[in-house]
């Protein structure tokens, strides 16, 4: 079961929409300032990568309930190049903009659940689950 | 048929103009009527609602009058009066959406009356269909238009205001000067920090500068990163940089995130900070005894 709702990253703006979406979903949920925190600023990275390599995607926020539990579900999804290699990626402080290249681990590490697909030339999917205990 | 519209339509299309202008003129009282009926009847459209009963009739009559005016007359005086309802209707908050069915509404009500009063008929049903679209839709253009230039307008006096609001510095003592961040930071907002920051430390010739970021929503890597080439700058002009603000969960959002502010003195408060701060610069705050 789960209600959905999304927000198109095309400008750097809709990534403040969509962390607003997040933030409002998360705290509707129940939960805490700190997972309200770490649950934006997974979105607030990658919605971000989709605006700084993709040029444009979709942030996805899902409410889940699965035996008894409840979370949240981003999918952040776009057409762009993809990427080439999913294992540096998630490497610490590997970076191709010149930032710190803490984006995708980071959202690993704040985020339950974490799953990558991407192909090459066809675009990336992105799926990050927080749980509420 | 062919005649008429492959030749000079001119005549023909301007005695059709004059038939709808004394149809509405004639009808006038009805028409509005049957409009305001058609656009309170329009769901999820608060505008009528919520206006007093005097100020839909007065609007409306206005709207019917800009109707009729666009048949009539030239098309200078139309086009101010088109302009000046444009612009009440947006500040009344009258939606586009609403406008447009508006104009719609108000266009299948003339037709309709004039089909059934016989004015129109099927042999010239298409010169004023025709006539109909030429008539609604440079209407509808220029409330667009409007609308688009009123927003634009917001926009930009936001994004001023913005920007007014965005990243100054403030010296508070000698030597040692805050800036508040508020909000979120962009691309742009962090090179107007920057800027500001690099600026202001040479003009107060701060030794101690204080980055407070109490009022950022999020940090994220892209503001980490804009944050500690900031305080990197300072550096290479000669003062030091001070975090300060960090609340709690951005505390541990960042060590998550894995970034790295080891090079940083950081602080909870801006009081700590500004008293950090003093220290560094030979100084303190005592309180005094009472003379």
């Amino acid at each position: 079961m789960s209600d959905q709702s999304s927000v198109e990253i095309l400008t750097e703006w809709d990534i403040v929409a969509a962390r607003q979406l997040g933030r409002n979903v998360a705290k509707e949920l129940g939960f805490g300032t700190v997972d309200q925190a770490r649950i934006t600023t997974a979105i607030s990275e990658l919605a971000r990568n989709i605006y700084l390599y993709a040029g444009q995607g979709r942030i996805e926020i899902q409410q889940l309930t699965e035996n008894g539990m409840k979370g949240i579900l981003i999918i952040a999804a776009d057409s762009g190049p993809g990427i080439p290699d999913v294992r540096k990626v998630m490497e610490d402080g590997f970076t191709t903009s010149g930032g710190l290249g803490a984006g995708l681990p980071g959202v690993k590490r704040l985020m339950d659940d974490f799953k990558i697909e991407t192909i090459q030339g066809e675009g990336t999917d992105i799926r990050a689950t927080k749980w509420l205990r | 048929m062919k005649l008429w519209l492959q030749g000079s339509p001119g005549g023909f299309y301007d005695k059709m103009n004059k038939q709808m202008a004394t149809y509405i003129q004639e009808n006038m009282t009805d028409i509005i009527a049957e409009w305001q009926q058609m656009m309170r009847d329009e769901k999820d459209e608060p505008s009528f609602q919520v206006m007093s009963e005097e100020m839909v009739n007065q609007t409306s009559r206005e709207f019917a009058g800009l109707m009729t005016s666009s048949l009539l007359e030239s098309h200078q005086v139309y086009e101010n009066r088109l302009q000046d309802f444009a612009e009440k209707v947006v500040r009344l908050g009258w939606s586009i959406t609403f406008m447009t069915k508006a104009i719609d509404h108000f266009a299948e009500i003339v037709y309709e009356g004039m089909r059934d009063a016989g004015t129109i008929h099927p042999n010239n049903m298409d010169g004023f269909i025709h006539e109909f679209a030429n008539w609604a839709t440079p209407i509808r253009n220029s409330m667009i238009d409007t609308y688009s230039k009123t927003w634009e307008r917001t926009v930009s006096l936001q994004k001023i205001a913005l920007q007014e609001l965005s990243a100054s510095l403030i010296p508070v003592f000698d030597k040692v000067s805050v800036m508040p961040l508020v909000g979120t930071i962009d691309t742009e907002r962090a090179k107007l920090i920057m800027e500001n920051l690099l600026d202001g430390v040479v003009k107060h010739r701060a030794e101690v500068v204080l980055l407070d970021i109490t009022g950022v929503p999020v940090v994220d890597t892209m503001v980490a990163h804009h944050i500690i080439q900031a305080a990197d700058a300072v550096r290479l002009v000669g003062a030091k940089c001070m975090l300060v603000g960090i609340r709690p969960e951005i505390a541990q959002t960042i060590v998550t995130l894995g970034i790295n502010l080891n090079d940083f003195t950081t602080t909870s408060t801006l009081q700590r900070g500004v008293e950090q701060a003093l220290a560094w610069t030979n100084r303190k705050i005592v309180e005094v005894e009472e003379v």
